[in-house]
């Protein structure tokens, strides 16, 4: 949803030089009718979590929400980076999202050039099992993971986290694809100038799919970022607690603190944020890049 | 610096398909040999096979003497030029020269020296810091060049690097390869599927026809001595006019042309008449003359190609799915072309007599399509 927010936000810098070529009759295109209210209505949840998050206790818990708060309570932040080991869910949030990249990225990267281009004996019979295991709903495969991350002795721990999000079905189909579309003879012209096929896969093969790396290091750092149910699973102590379980300790049995609540959600989302603006570039360059490579 | 020879070389992919079959190729050292043969022939495959790029069925290919069948490319040491280049899109020129040093560890001086040299030759020095897609199309050709030629490869390796350029640039880069390998004296081999370049360029021509080798020698001895149908008329532009002919008593009969020919066997045969064996009659009675209706003229300043019918019926050099390029080719009248002086004012619609020219008339087995000689 925020794509669409920041692509649409380059949109006003373009029409102030479209009319000196060709006049419009509006400033604006039709769809904007339709792509404004849905924009409003994506950009909602967003607004009210910031305004509750300056909002007092009592006006949080108003109902019809109060939406123009009496005075910004920026003391919120303060208290809510204080009631709680806010320090160690960001460390924890960033150690368990940077690592599954990371994994991501090496392995996913590895497995799908083997899949793009290595003939071997079942290589696709193998390939569709792999796709097959993406319609299994993570809940059926949470009881055998968590025992077996339990027998590597990694029960609430950061590594726990980790260790079964290395590497994704989702990456290596997105990237098989996209090497698949890279021109072979690039990767046979490097092998006869004396690569091998470790070399031609580093030198040449990586570097031409920066921007699909790009992408899967976005969406796996969304999603590690946004994990909950797992660490729910796996993590008993705050020190160990990513952000989003961290987070769920506003929310008490009888009584949720609003305000710290998104607080500290607001906190939690600016990390995300600034990867996004950081990566758009290439995450919608990747998606308008398609055989434009000789 | 280096022979390349295959061996009872057999490459078939799955599916049954014989790609190249069983192909026994001298290529001596520094010499330009030309693979030539219509598409899916075999040509490439052959080429790949050298580069390691496929492995052989069966069969030895060896470099210097060397068996390099099994061989990875990297442990070959040629060096290949491919239809789209296939320059490192995220390197500059510079870089997609040094690479292939790079790869096999070269001082960094001795890289230096060597890109200099070699980009100095081909006129890349100005677009050494570009990227691939800020050149032109000519200049993708040199730097490609330019990457094979900078490792002085054993064996240089090009396939059909000229036909993704213009024409004007193609004739350049013709001239340009022959002068290279003049220079550099390296072992090269050449795949094309043009006349011109198979005729210009090389030392030796091998023409291909589905996956089997049909003849071996240089480009005059291929085009004056084909071995068999498919070569006569693939070999040459315009093709040679091929037409059915009964032997009978040392003469071949061909619609109305009658022409002697003693060495050939009685019975059925093919004749082919290049079309620049054949002329305008001189006088009623010339022999070796048969009557021409001109359906087409095409000028070429010099010389004009002159399409039209005869009669007679033509022959196949069962090779190529051509359908004659005219329409109302019947059954009693073959379609053949002639290329005649330019200077004649000859009118579509007229009819003409041409002569073929003495000693210029081949003869094939109605059969096997071999040369009756």
């Amino acid at each position: 949803m925020e794509s669409g927010a920041l692509i649409r936000a380059d949109r006003p810098l373009d029409l102030e030089a479209v009319p000196e070529r060709r006049p419009r009759r509006w400033p604006f295109s039709p769809w904007h009718f339709f792509l404004i209210p849905l924009a409003l209505m994506m950009l909602m949840p967003l607004v009210w979590s910031v305004v509750t998050s300056l909002e007092t206790s009592s006006e949080a818990q108003r109902f019809p929400p109060v939406l123009i708060p009496s005075a910004l309570h920026f003391s919120n932040y303060v208290d809510a980076w204080n009631s709680l080991p806010f320090a160690h869910f960001f460390l924890n949030s960033f150690l368990y999202s940077l690592a599954t990249v990371a994994g991501n990225l090496l392995f996913c990267s590895l497995a799908a050039y083997a899949f793009a281009r290595l003939r071997f004996i079942g290589s696709n019979l193998l390939f569709v099992l792999l796709l097959v295991t993406l319609m299994v709903p993570f809940q059926v495969v949470l009881i055998p993971t968590f025992l077996i991350v339990r027998n590597l002795g990694l029960i609430d721990s950061v590594g726990g986290l980790i260790v079964p999000n290395l590497c994704g079905v989702f990456g290596i189909f997105l990237l098989r694809q996209f090497f698949q579309s890279l021109p072979v003879e690039l990767e046979e012209a490097a092998r006869i100038d004396g690569a091998s096929r470790l070399g031609v896969f580093f030198k040449i093969v990586l570097p031409l799919s920066a921007p699909v790396l790009a992408t899967l290091a976005i969406i796996q750092f969304m999603w590690s970022w946004n994990d909950f149910l797992w660490p729910l699973i796996i993590i008993t102590t705050p020190e160990h607690s990513p952000l989003q379980l961290g987070l769920s300790m506003f929310q008490g049995t009888h009584v949720t603190q609003w305000n710290l609540l998104m607080a500290g959600t607001v906190m939690s989302q600016i990390p995300m944020l600034a990867v996004f603006l950081l990566a758009q570039r290439w995450f919608i360059q990747s998606i308008a890049y398609t055989g434009i490579k000789q | 610096m280096a022979d390349v020879s295959f061996q009872d070389v057999t490459k078939e992919f799955p599916g049954a398909t014989v790609a190249v079959d069983r192909l026994t190729l001298d290529v001596p050292d520094g010499e330009f040999m030309i693979l030539v043969g219509p598409s899916g022939c075999g040509k490439t495959t052959a080429l790949r096979l050298v580069a390691g790029l496929e492995t052989a069925t069966s069969g030895a290919i060896t470099i210097a003497g060397k068996n390099v069948t099994h061989l990875s490319p990297r442990d070959r040491d040629i060096a290949m030029v491919f239809q789209n280049y296939a320059l490192y899109p995220h390197m500059t020129v510079y870089k997609n020269l040094a690479f292939g040093l790079r790869q096999r560890r070269t001082g960094r001086a001795e890289i230096e020296r060597r890109v200099t040299e070699v980009s100095a030759m081909l006129g890349l020095d100005e677009l050494l810091a570009r990227r691939p897609a800020q050149l032109s199309g000519g200049q993708r050709q040199r730097v490609a060049m330019g990457r094979a030629l900078v490792r002085e490869p054993k064996a240089f390796l090009l396939d059909e690097p000229l036909s993704n350029l213009d024409a004007k640039l193609r004739v350049q880069m013709r001239a340009e390869l022959k002068r290279l390998h003049q220079q550099m004296d390296i072992t090269t081999i050449y795949v094309t599927h043009d006349q011109v370049e198979a005729m210009t360029l090389g030392d030796r021509l091998a023409v291909m026809r589905a996956g089997k080798l049909q003849q071996v020698g240089t480009p005059q001895d291929v085009y004056e001595r084909p071995t068999n149908v498919f070569v006569a008329h693939f070999i040459g532009s315009p093709p040679m006019n091929l037409l059915k002919a009964t032997v009978a008593a040392g003469r071949a009969q061909a619609g109305d042309l009658s022409i002697e020919l003693p060495h050939v066997p009685e019975g059925p045969c093919i004749i082919g008449i290049r079309p620049d064996s054949l002329s305008l009659a001189q006088g009623e009675d010339a022999p070796a003359a048969l009557d021409f209706d001109i359906e087409v003229i095409e000028p070429l300043g010099g010389e004009l190609l002159a399409h039209g019918f005869v009669n007679g019926h033509l022959a196949s050099p069962d090779t190529s799915d051509e359908m004659p390029l005219l329409a109302g080719a019947s059954e009693s009248r073959a379609e053949i072309t002639a290329k005649l002086d330019g200077r004649l004012r000859l009118k579509a619609g007229a009819r003409v007599r041409l002569a073929v020219r003495p000693g210029e008339v081949y003869a094939f087995d109605a059969a096997t399509g071999d040369a009756l000689r």
